[in-house]
């Protein structure tokens, strides 16, 4: 990476510095971003190994399975629950709100920098921490926690339940760490949206995918309160034993229940949010339109965000509530579909008399938008109180959240990483590698989730490393769903080599692009590619909002943010 | 619907596979209906040289109708699966019909144990029945069940039944089901529960009411010659 000079003031200092203080030790938000998103591809690559041993003993039980060895009961249960809060907490968290929000924040709304910019260096570190410690959770004696992302006590309370003594107190650790660490990023995103605008960057003005990333941080500070005094009570609960969840003592295990959910279900829409965001951002430059009826996105965005506190314990219709609670939390849980679909309805209405061009970031984005669809309509048999009492903990949840999943933490972290590349380093990823890979991945992914639609329809639960024992549910059809989809994912893995390459080899060996390739409109387009230390050469003023694409009686068919005529 | 792909067995199982199927048609038809549109529109406004796209911002309200219309759509096809839902829920959930027997389940690392009321249908007598792992009811018959775990969170589920119902430390969670067919079937727990969770199946064994009979007679029998010990 080269960095070219620029009147900022710092460049000359900055010129003298080591490598590490450049990139290890920056307070640069851009370098934060990278470190956020190279940390998170890191952990993906992981979670995603987790995954592959886990399907591989649902396949073929028992057997060893390659570059891991034989699946025990208590490993598969280690694996499931650190292959979830793996690829929550430390890939689509850290990627799409940490990761390009750092990086897009700034450049977006035209400042020189996060307006504290140690307390995000802080941020990461203490992120890198939580990191390693979930990461030494997975080899301490006893092994990982295997109590499941959602951590129900009495089983995570107590060693004496969950066989895990240094797991689970390390995993919660782990968890807890990483909160704090999004909790400093989050003021620091909010701050800096709401002070430190270039000169005419109104509130109508800013790119849609910088208010959701301020929404879903706003979002996450407001939820994760709870969830932190839950987490501090159970913390006790393994190490100084107390008895905050044990009934015996006169706790409550539906407590953590409600307080795990309160927090977790927004969650969802905190890494939704972003992600929508980068797929508004990217219809709006490829199909040469402007984003159809902004100020109703950005409405359904905040409805979103309030809704999603409204909707927890649709986790627990069957945790032994009180039934007449489970009509309301059905209502509320339906209502979110509504400003969802009317977001979704706004996209593909942004399509229409666009002039689109299907490159890779383009797919991408079109493929999250069609494959989110499946995810939202089969939340509806979920959210439905009657049906979930079947459907529930079983592999037809594990299906639809995927569905959700998978669109945000890995679909519109391609399209994002494809789309700002240019902007990252300077130069062009290959277009070919770039549908290869796409088709790589799609074509497998729905091969993988439509199979356990299935399976769960037919009454496998989730979380259970042999069916060997349930002769009703496991039929030599059930079966080959599982062989199909444990397939499907092997080829998705080795179509992910292609993105590997193509990115390390386009960092350094790709087209060189200038400051604009896109022809697109936002403020980042208009800084150096890639942008120095201090970002703009001179600062930017907006006269604009963000997505006059195809406006008529203009020669160019698009009219950045910064140019005055 | 369901029934193509696992048997239903009781009377709650009925209603909610219609309204599975009630939701699977009414989401399936504007699933379909919006994917169309998407790759229509992806397909017809593809670039074509010379073509500019239109400048279009979706801020008036002859515009806004485009996708208010499918909005309204949207919060009708709401109302109608929500009352499809509160119906059925309350049919499962709340209107318990008085129970012909009741049986009681204790969950446990990592075993399901089930009390069954002996030939005079009622719990807590002497001749109650206890096994492990083996649930028998009769056909046709109206039970209520008394839920309870000895130490984490379970979930006693029986997929023919769509029943599934977390059994909670430090509570007695009651429920119902009326079986409608004779059979043997799985029991699984549905929530991670430690180590052995994948290892807590039970069988459920559907009987006509003379099987039953038999299978409790060769019970009690036993119960009768080591009841002396017991207490
Ligand atoms: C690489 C592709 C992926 C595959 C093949 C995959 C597969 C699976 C499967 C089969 C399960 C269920 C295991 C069980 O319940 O026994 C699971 C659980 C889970 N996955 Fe994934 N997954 C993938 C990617 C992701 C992503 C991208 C996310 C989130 C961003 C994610 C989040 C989760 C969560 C939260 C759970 C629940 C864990 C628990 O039950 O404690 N997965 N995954
Ligand atoms: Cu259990
Ligand atoms: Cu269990």
């Amino acid at each position: 990476m080269s960095m070219p000079a620029t009147a900022h003031e710092v460049t000359a200092v900055h010129a003298l510095e080591s490598v590490w203080s450049r990139y290890v030790f920056s307070t640069d938000h851009k370098v934060i971003g990278l470190q956020y998103l190279f940390t998170g591809m890191a952990m993906a690559l992981l979670g995603g190994f987790m995954a592959y041993v886990f399907r591989m003993q649902l396949a073929f039980p028992d057997q060893v399975v390659p570059l891991y060895g034989l699946v025990t009961a208590r490993e598969y249960n280690a694996l499931v629950t650190n292959h979830g809060s793996i690829m929550i907490f430390w890939v689509a968290m850290p990627v799409l709100i940490a990761g390009f929000g750092n990086f897009l924040i700034p450049l977006m709304i035209g400042c020189d920098d996060m307006v504290f910019p140690r307390l995000n260096r802080l941020s990461y570190q203490i992120f890198f921490v939580s990191a390693v410690i979930i990461l030494i959770s997975l080899v301490v004696p006893g092994g990982g926690f295997g109590g499941a992302w959602t951590a129900y006590p009495p089983l995570s309370a107590s060693a004496q339940y969950n066989h895990t003594p240094w797991g689970a107190p390390l995993w919660l650790l782990a968890v807890a760490l990483e909160f704090v660490a999004f909790l400093l990023g989050g003021i620091n995103f909010t701050v800096t949206v709401m002070n430190a605008r270039a000169p005419g960057m109104t509130a109508m003005r800013i790119p849609i995918v910088v208010w959701m990333i301020v929404i879903a941080s706003l979002v996450f500070m407001a939820s994760v309160g709870p969830l932190v005094a839950g987490a501090v009570m159970l913390l006790l609960d393994q190490t100084v034993g107390t008895r905050f969840y044990d009934p015996t003592a006169g706790g409550d295990p539906l407590l953590w229940q409600h307080l795990f959910w309160f927090f977790g279900h927004p969650e969802v829409y905190v890494v939704l949010l972003p992600a929508t965001g980068i797929v508004a951002e990217i219809i709006t430059v490829f199909a040469r339109k402007k984003l159809f009826a902004y100020k109703t996105i950005l409405g359904t965005s905040i409805a979103t965000g309030i809704i999603s506190f409204f909707v927890w314990a649709h986790h627990q219709f069957v945790a032994g509530i009180d039934p007449r609670m489970a009509h309301l939390f059905t209502i509320t849980t339906l209502l979110i579909s509504i400003p969802i679909a009317e977001m979704l309805f706004a996209f593909i209405a942004t399509l229409y008399g666009g002039s689109i061009e299907l490159a890779t970031p383009m797919l991408w984005a079109l493929a999250f938008i069609a494959e989110f669809l499946i995810g939202g309509v089969t939340g509806i048999f979920l959210g439905a109180n009657a049906t979930d009492i079947y459907l529930h903990d079983t592999y037809f949840v594990v299906a639809h959240f995927h569905y959700t999943f998978f669109p945000i933490g890995i679909i519109a972290t391609f399209a994002a990483v494809t789309y700002w590349f240019p902007k990252m380093f300077g130069r062009r990823m290959n277009e070919t590698l770039g549908k290869l890979h796409f088709w790589g991945t799609i074509i497998p992914f729905n091969l993988i989730f439509i199979p356990l639609f299935l399976t769960g329809a037919a009454g496998q639960h989730r979380r259970i490393y042999s069916y060997e024992n349930f002769p009703q549910l496991s039929t030599p059809w059930l079966n080959q769903l599982a062989v199909l989809a444990t397939l499907a994912l092997i080829v998705m893995f080795v179509f992910q080599a292609v993105f590997l390459v193509n990115f390390f080899w386009s960092m350094r060996r790709g087209e060189k692009v200038g400051a604009n390739p896109w022809n697109a409109n936002t403020l980042e387009w208009s800084a150096p590619s890639p942008p120095p230390h201090g970002n703009f050469a001179a600062m930017p003023t907006v006269y604009r909002g963000p997505y006059e694409y195809g406006v008529p009686d203009r020669e160019l068919d698009y009219w950045p943010q910064h140019v005055a005529s | 619907m369901l029934e193509w792909l696992i048997p239903a067995a009781s009377t709650s199982a009925d209603e909610i596979d219609w309204l599975f199927t009630l939701i699977f048609w009414t989401v399936g038809f504007w699933f379909l209906v919006a994917q169309g549109i998407l790759f229509g529109f992806i397909v017809k406004f593809r670039r074509r040289p010379g073509v500019r796209s239109q400048y279009i911002a979706g801020e008036s309200k002859d515009e806004k109708r485009w996708i208010s219309w499918p909005h309204y759509v949207v919060i009708a096809c709401d109302v109608v699966l929500i009352a499809g839902a509160i119906a059925v829920w309350r049919d499962v959930k709340q209107v318990i019909p008085t129970p012909d027997e009741t049986i009681r389940v204790i969950a446990q690392q990592w075993a399901w144990t089930f009390v069954h009321p002996g030939p005079d249908r009622r719990l807590d007598t002497p001749d109650d029945v206890v096994t492990v792992n083996e649930l028998h009811v009769r056909n046709d018959t109206t039970y209520a069940f008394e839920l309870s775990s000895l130490d984490v969170v379970h979930s006693f589920s029986i997929p023919v039944f769509r029943l599934k119902q977390d059994a909670v430390p430090g509570r007695v969670i009651t429920g119902w089901f009326r079986p409608t067919k004779t059979g043997t079937f799985d029991i699984a727990c549905a929530e991670m529960c430690g180590l052995g969770h994948a290892l807590m199946p039970a069988v459920l064994h559907i009987e006509s009411p003379e099987a039953h009979a038999a299978w409790l007679g060769d019970r009690t029998t036993v119960a009768a010659a080591t009841s002396g010990s017991r207490s």
